[in-house]
C-alpha cells in the first residue's frame, strides 16, 4: 500500500502582493511556500503510514526550484519524492495541470491498495479542481473536502464536509480524496528527517519520461493545450476615502457617526 | 486523450445556457435561484433559451419555483440512486445530458457539492472551468462597461476592439486571484460547453415571476443509471444540529476580529448586541474562527462568505485583503479600530478610530434612541 500526495508550491498570498504594471502578480517578489491544505494531505498520509507502515510519495508538477520544497516534505516523514517539470507544461490551467499529473501518477504506479490525497485547493488560485480532475482522468472515485479519514482494510471511510454539516462517505481503494485544513495539524520536521531527506529518492520526470503515457499528449498540456485562457487579469480600484471620526470624547464621535448615519437613511 | 477526438470543438453546434439547480433533501439551495436568475441575463443577451437540470429523487415540485427566477424549461431526472448526492451518478447523468443537447454555457453554484461535481464533469466533457466566479459577461460592451468601473484599465488596456475580435460572445468568467489583490478574466475559446462555478451569495435573485413559473416546461429526459455506476456510497447525511447563521441573506452584518481579544466574551457579547439592535447577524474574520470564538459558518471572506449587506461592520478586525475580499461590496461600511492606519479603513464609509470596548456600548445604546425616535 502507498500513499501518493499532491503538493503544490505557491506564492504566500497572506503578506504584501507584488502586482506588476500590466496587471499580472509579480512572483519574484513573493517568498515561496508548501499550499497549505497539501500539509494537511501530507499529515493525513503519514497518519496512515505510522498506523499501517504503508509508503508516502510526495508529486508536484512545478519548476526545478519546488525542489526544496519536496526536501521538506521528505523531512516532515515522506519517503519519496517525484518533480514533473518541464518547459513545456508551464502555462497550464486545471485541466492541462490534471494531465501531467494523471500520467505521473500512473507512470509511477497505481496499485489496487494504493490512495491519492490532495489538498482540497492551491492559495494562489483557489480552484479545488485539481483534485477531481485528476481522479476523473485516472478513472478513480473521489472524495472531496475530507474533514475526518478512516481506513481498514481497503475500505476508506470520509466524512465530506458540507456548508451545513457533513456526509459520511465510504469507497474502496484505488480512490482519492482532498483534505480541508480541520483534518489534522501538521506536523513540523524532526531533526533526524532533516539529515535523512537528503539520501531519500527524488525523482524529476520531464515531457520527454511521460510522452509515452497514454494520458499525455503534447496537444492537451502546457498554454497550448489549456482549455481556458486568461482574457485579461486587472486589480480592482481603490474605493474613495470614506469619512474617519477621530477624537477624544467617544460620546461625541459616537453621536457624530450617528447623525450622519440617520442623514443617509442608514439606521 | 487527443484533441481530435474532442466532441466540442464545434462551438456553432452548442446552444443555451444551462444551470445546474442543486437540491439537498428536496429543497432547493438558494445559489440555484441566484444563478437561474443571473443565467436569464445571459441567455437573452445570447438570444437563446434557459434550461435548468434538476436531478433528485421526486423533485418535480421544485420546478415552478426555477420558473419563477426565469427557467424556460427545466431537465428533471428522478431516480432512487439520485436521492443523496454521489459525484459518479451526477456526473454520469449531467454529461449524457451535455453530450445529447449540446448546451454553451452550464453554471453550477460554487458551494461544496458543486466544486466536486463541475470540474468531474470539465474533464470528462474535455472543457475548460471556471472556478468561483464573481461576474460574468457575454456581450463585450457590457464587458467594457464592467472594466470601466471595476478595474483601474484605461481606454488602452481595456482594448475593446480586440476584445470584440477575439472574444465575441464567449462566456467571459470573473474571479478574483491570488487572494483578491488580482481580477483575472477566463475564457473558453475553443471548446463547448464553457462551464463555471459561482460563487454563492454574489448574483441576486431576480423578483418572482408569476407568469414564468406557470409557462416552465419539465422535460423528463431518457437516461440510464445503475448500482455499477456508482463507486461511492453515502452512509449518512448530518445536519449541523446548531443554527447555522445566515451571513449570505442578511441585511446587516456585524463582524468582530482579532481586536475582541483582550475579552472575548464581553466583545461577542457587544458585536451580537450591536447585530440585535440593527436585525443583522454576527460574522467574524478569520482570526475569530481560528481562535475558536466563533464557528466557521461566521466566517467573511476569501476562505468564508462573500457578503454584501447593506450595512457591514468590522469591530476590531484589521482589513488583511482576504477579508475585504468577501465584504468590499457592502452597500455602506463602518469600521471601529483604536489604529487609525488599519487596512479596513481604505474601504470603510465611515471610520471611528478609538477602542471598541469604549465605543460599542455607545452605539448600541445611540443607534437603538434613534430607531426608536422613529
Ligand atoms: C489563504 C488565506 C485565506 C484567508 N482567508 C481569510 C478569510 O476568509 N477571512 C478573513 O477574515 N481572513 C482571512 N485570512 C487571514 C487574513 O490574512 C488576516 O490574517 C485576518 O483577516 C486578520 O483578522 P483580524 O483583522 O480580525 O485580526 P488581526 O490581524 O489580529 O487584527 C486585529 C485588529 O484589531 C484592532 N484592535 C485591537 N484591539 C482593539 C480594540 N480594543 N478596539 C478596536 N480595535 C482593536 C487592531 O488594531 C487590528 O487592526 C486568510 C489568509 C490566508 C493566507
Ligand atoms: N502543480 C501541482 N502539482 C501537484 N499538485 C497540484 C498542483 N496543482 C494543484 N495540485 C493539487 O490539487 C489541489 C487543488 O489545487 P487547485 O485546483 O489549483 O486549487 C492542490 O491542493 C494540490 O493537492
Amino acid at each position: 500500500m502507498k500513499i501518493l500526495v499532491c503538493v503544490k508550491q505557491v506564492p504566500d498570498t497572506s503578506g504584501k502582493v507584488a502586482v506588476n504594471a500590466d496587471g499580472t502578480l509579480n512572483r519574484a517578489s513573493m517568498p515561496v511556500i508548501t499550499n497549505p491544505d497539501d500539509k494537511n494531505a501530507v499529515e493525513a498520509a503519514l497518519k496512515l503510514k505510522d498506523k499501517y507502515g504503508c509508503k508516502v510519495i510526495v508529486v508536484t508538477m512545478g519548476p526545478a526550484a519546488a525542489e526544496s520544497m519536496l526536501r521538506e516534505l521528505l523531512a516532515m516523514g515522506a519517503d519519496e519524492a517525484y518533480l514533473l517539470s518541464d518547459r513545456v507544461f508551464g502555462g497550464s490551467d486545471t485541466f492541462a495541470t490534471s494531465q501531467v499529473i494523471a500520467a505521473g501518477l500512473s507512470h509511477i504506479g497505481i496499485d489496487e491498495d494504493d490512495i491519492v490525497f490532495c489538498g482540497r485547493q492551491a492559495i494562489d488560485g483557489d480552484t479545488a479542481q485539481v483534485g477531481p480532475q485528476i481522479a476523473e482522468k485516472l478513472d478513480l472515485p473521489q472524495i472531496t473536502y475530507a474533514g475526518k479519514i478512516d481506513y481498514a482494510d481497503g475500505k476508506v471511510t470520509v466524512q465530506r464536509m458540507l456548508e451545513d454539516g457533513y456526509m459520511t462517505i465510504e469507497t474502496k481503494t484505488p480512490c482519492l480524496v482532498t483534505c480541508v485544513k480541520e483534518l489534522n495539524e501538521p506536523r513540523y520536521m524532526s531533526i533526524k528527517g532533516i539529515l535523512d531527506c537528503f539520501d531519500k529518492p527524488m525523482t524529476v520526470l520531464t515531457y520527454e519520461d511521460l510522452k509515452d503515457e497514454p494520458l499525455i499528449d503534447a496537444t492537451t498540456i502546457g498554454l497550448q493545450g489549456s482549455p481556458t485562457n486568461i482574457a485579461k487579469s486587472f486589480t480592482p480600484p481603490p474605493k474613495g476615502a470614506g469619512t474617519m471620526i477621530r477624537g477624544v470624547d467617544e460620546t461625541a464621535m459616537v453621536a457624530e457617526l450617528t447623525a450622519r448615519l440617520n442623514a443617509k437613511h442608514i439606521l | 486523450m487527443k484533441q481530435a477526438d474532442f466532441i466540442n470543438t464545434n462551438t456553432e453546434e452548442f446552444h443555451g445556457v444551462w444551470v445546474y439547480c442543486e437540491q439537498r433533501q428536496g429543497k432547493l439551495m438558494s445559489t440555484s435561484l441566484e444563478l437561474i436568475s443571473e443565467g436569464r441575463k445571459l441567455a437573452d443577451e445570447l438570444h437563446t433559451e434557459l434550461c435548468g437540470v434538476l436531478l433528485g429523487d421526486g423533485v418535480d415540485g421544485l420546478v415552478p419555483e426555477l420558473g419563477g427566477c426565469g427557467a424556460d424549461k427545466v431537465y428533471v431526472v428522478n431516480d432512487a440512486l439520485l436521492h443523496d448526492y454521489v459525484t459518479e451518478a451526477h456526473a454520469k447523468i449531467l454529461c449524457d445530458l451535455v453530450a445529447a443537447y449540446k448546451p454553451e454555457v452550464v453554471l453550477f453554484g460554487a458551494t461544496n457539492l458543486g466544486r466536486d461535481l463541475a470540474p468531474r464533469i470539465a474533464a470528462r466533457l474535455n472543457t475548460g472551468l471556471c472556478a468561483d466566479c464573481t461576474h460574468l459577461d457575454v456581450d463585450v460592451g457590457t464587458y467594457v462597461e464592467f472594466l470601466r468601473e471595476n478595474s483601474t484599465l484605461d481606454d488602452k488596456g481595456i482594448g475593446e476592439d480586440k476584445l470584440r475580435e477575439r472574444f465575441g460572445t464567449d462566456l467571459k468568467m470573473t474571479r478574483p486571484a491570488f487572494g483578491g489583490h488580482l481580477m483575472a478574466t477566463i475564457v473558453c475559446p475553443r471548446f463547448r460547453p464553457a462551464m463555471a462555478t459561482v460563487r454563492p451569495g454574489v448574483m441576486q435573485k431576480a423578483a418572482f415571476d408569476e407568469a414564468r413559473a406557470a409557462a416552465v416546461q419539465t422535460i423528463h429526459p431518457a437516461f440510464s443509471l445503475s448500482e455499477t455506476d456508482l463507486k461511492t456510497k453515502v452512509l449518512e447525511v448530518v445536519k449541523s444540529t446548531r443554527q447555522i447563521v445566515d451571513l449570505l441573506g442578511a441585511d446587516v452584518v456585524v463582524s468582530v476580529g482579532g481586536g475582541i481579544g483582550s475579552d472575548v466574551e464581553r466583545g461577542i457579547a457587544l458585536g451580537q448586541e450591536l447585530a440585535d439592535v440593527l436585525g443583522g447577524v454576527l460574522g467574524g474574520s478569520r482570526v475569530a474562527i481560528d481562535s475558536g470564538w466563533l464557528t466557521s459558518d461566521h466566517q467573511v471572506g476569501q476562505t468564508g462568505k462573500t457578503v454584501h449587506p447593506k450595512l457591514y461592520i468590522a469591530l476590531g478586525i484589521s482589513g488583511a485583503i482576504q477579508h475585504k475580499a468577501g465584504m468590499q461590496d457592502s452597500d455602506c461600511i463602518i469600521a471601529v479600530n483604536k489604529n487609525g492606519a488599519a487596512p479596513i479603513f481604505e474601504v470603510a464609509d465611515y471610520g471611528i478610530e478609538g477602542d471598541l470596548f469604549k465605543i460599542v456600548p455607545l452605539m448600541i445604546e445611540q443607534f437603538k434612541a434613534a430607531k426608536e425616535a422613529k
